[in-house]
């Protein structure tokens, strides 16, 4: 069974599936998030499937498990990357993905990420010194 | 010469040797209907191919045109057929290029007088019927080719996908909508989406004279698909009589966006990509 690799940049875990998915390989793609997500403490997790051409609902279902698994440990999911057969499947099957949020691209999706941190930071009522809000609002 | 009646050689040998008189009366009586819309050349060669194959298939003793000894016989039919529909001539024009062999070998019969066996002239009467079947078959199968070919360049045909601003594409969608060009737009939508990266997509319905549950269906299930793949859609210009349709059917557009002009979904789009459009400020003049 192959392992999906997940990456780490910065703040953020990038999952790249370049395979077709098999149900083992998505359970253990699950375990290996939870357990990296809890050890990095990383805010937001990128999935790119732009490699992947068939999906069943087994594996649309796995977006929003991850997604609200990710949401348990304060990490943002977006779903990157979804090639229009796939989107088209998902949707004749009846899938939605739930709250998982979606980009066309990895660049989109990164940009995403980098502004629910910005908005998080703001939430979470640290934007009274001048300088972060400075930099709050260029990353806005 | 002598012919004795009723075996299938001595229809070969009587085709053979007065071949050269056939083809030269099959081509005049062929290309008269035509009016000389094919060269008279070209008509000798088709014939003389045409000939070349049918003698195969008589001498072979069979007159079943689905015999193997016909198949090159037909294969030319059909080749014959399909240029001739292709070229805009009508059936009754295709098929007297098999039906005049038949007057042709009548005439020839005629001058060679009783020796002809009278029931080998009716098999191979019978036999080009069934050829002249054929090209009427074959040329409806190509008739329909065409037919369906144009159909599928005029479903590609209206439905561009166009950019109105950096990251905003959309879909002007003129005419009835079926599922099946519902499907190319959804499809094509799509793929325009993940070509250009656009965030943005308008499906501007203002063209369209009505909306069933069906159609609708498949809009909603474009925009939850463009959704998916991480960029919004809006459906503009829904005309009032389809808007009542859609309240009465009791169809639900749930979240999706919808505007009653393709301005003002552009207008949108361009808002939640970040642009929006202010109006010069001119000094006024006292």
């Amino acid at each position: 069974m192959d392992r999906v690799p997940i990456l780490k940049i910065g703040d953020v875990l990038l999952v790249s599936i370049q395979v077709d998915l098999q149900d083992q390989s998505v359970l253990a793609l699950q375990e290996d998030l939870a357990e990296r997500i809890t050890t990095t403490g990383v805010h937001g997790v990128v999935i790119d499937i732009s490699g992947v051409e068939i999906v069943d609902s087994f594996i649309g279902r796995m977006f929003a498990t991850i997604a609200s698994m990710s949401r348990l440990f304060d990490a943002d999911t977006v779903v990157v990357g979804m090639r229009p057969a796939v989107a088209i499947t998902l949707v004749e099957l009846g899938l939605t993905l739930g709250r998982v949020r979606t980009a066309l691209d990895l660049e989109k999706g990164l940009a995403i990420l980098r502004r629910s941190a910005a908005e998080r930071l703001v939430s979470d009522g640290l934007d009274e010194s001048g300088e972060l809000d400075e930099a709050v609002r260029t990353d806005l | 010469m002598t012919i004795e009646a009723g075996s299938a050689g001595d229809l070969a040998e009587l085709l053979r040797s007065s071949a050269d008189g056939l083809i030269g009366r099959w081509v005049e009586l062929t290309s008269a209907p035509l009016r000389g819309r094919l060269s008279d050349a070209e008509l000798t060669r088709e014939s003389r191919d045409l000939f070349q194959a049918l003698l195969i298939g008589v001498e072979s003793g069979s007159r079943d045109i689905q015999a193997p000894a016909f198949a090159e016989a037909r294969s030319l039919l059909d080749e014959l057929s399909r240029s001739r529909a292709r070229l805009g001539f009508t059936p009754s024009e295709t098929a007297i290029s098999v039906f005049a062999l038949k007057q042709a070998m009548f005439e020839l019969a005629d001058q060679v007088g009783d020796a002809t066996g009278l029931g080998e002239i009716i098999s191979f009467s019978l036999l080009l019927d069934s050829l002249g079947l054929w090209t009427f078959e074959c040329y409806s199968r190509a008739r329909e080719q065409v037919i369906n070919e144009q159909s599928e360049q005029l479903l590609e045909l209206t439905t561009p996908v166009v950019r109105l601003w950096e990251g905003v594409l959309a879909v002007p969608l003129v005419g009835t909508l079926d599922s099946e060009r519902t499907q190319v737009v959804m499809e094509k939508l799509l793929e325009a989406l993940v070509a250009t990266g656009a965030e943005q997509a308008i499906v501007d319905i203002t063209g369209v004279l009505a909306v069933d549950t069906q159609v609708a269906q498949h809009l909603l299930k474009t925009v939850m698909a463009a959704r998916l793949m991480g960029a919004e859609c809006t459906i503009s210009g829904i005309r009032p009589q389809i808007a009542q349709t859609i309240v009465q059917l009791g169809i639900d557009f749930g979240d999706i966006t919808t505007k009653a002009t393709l301005a003002d979904a552009l207008l949108y789009a361009m808002r939640r990509s970040g642009v929006d459009v202010v109006r010069k400020r001119t000094p006024r003049v006292d």
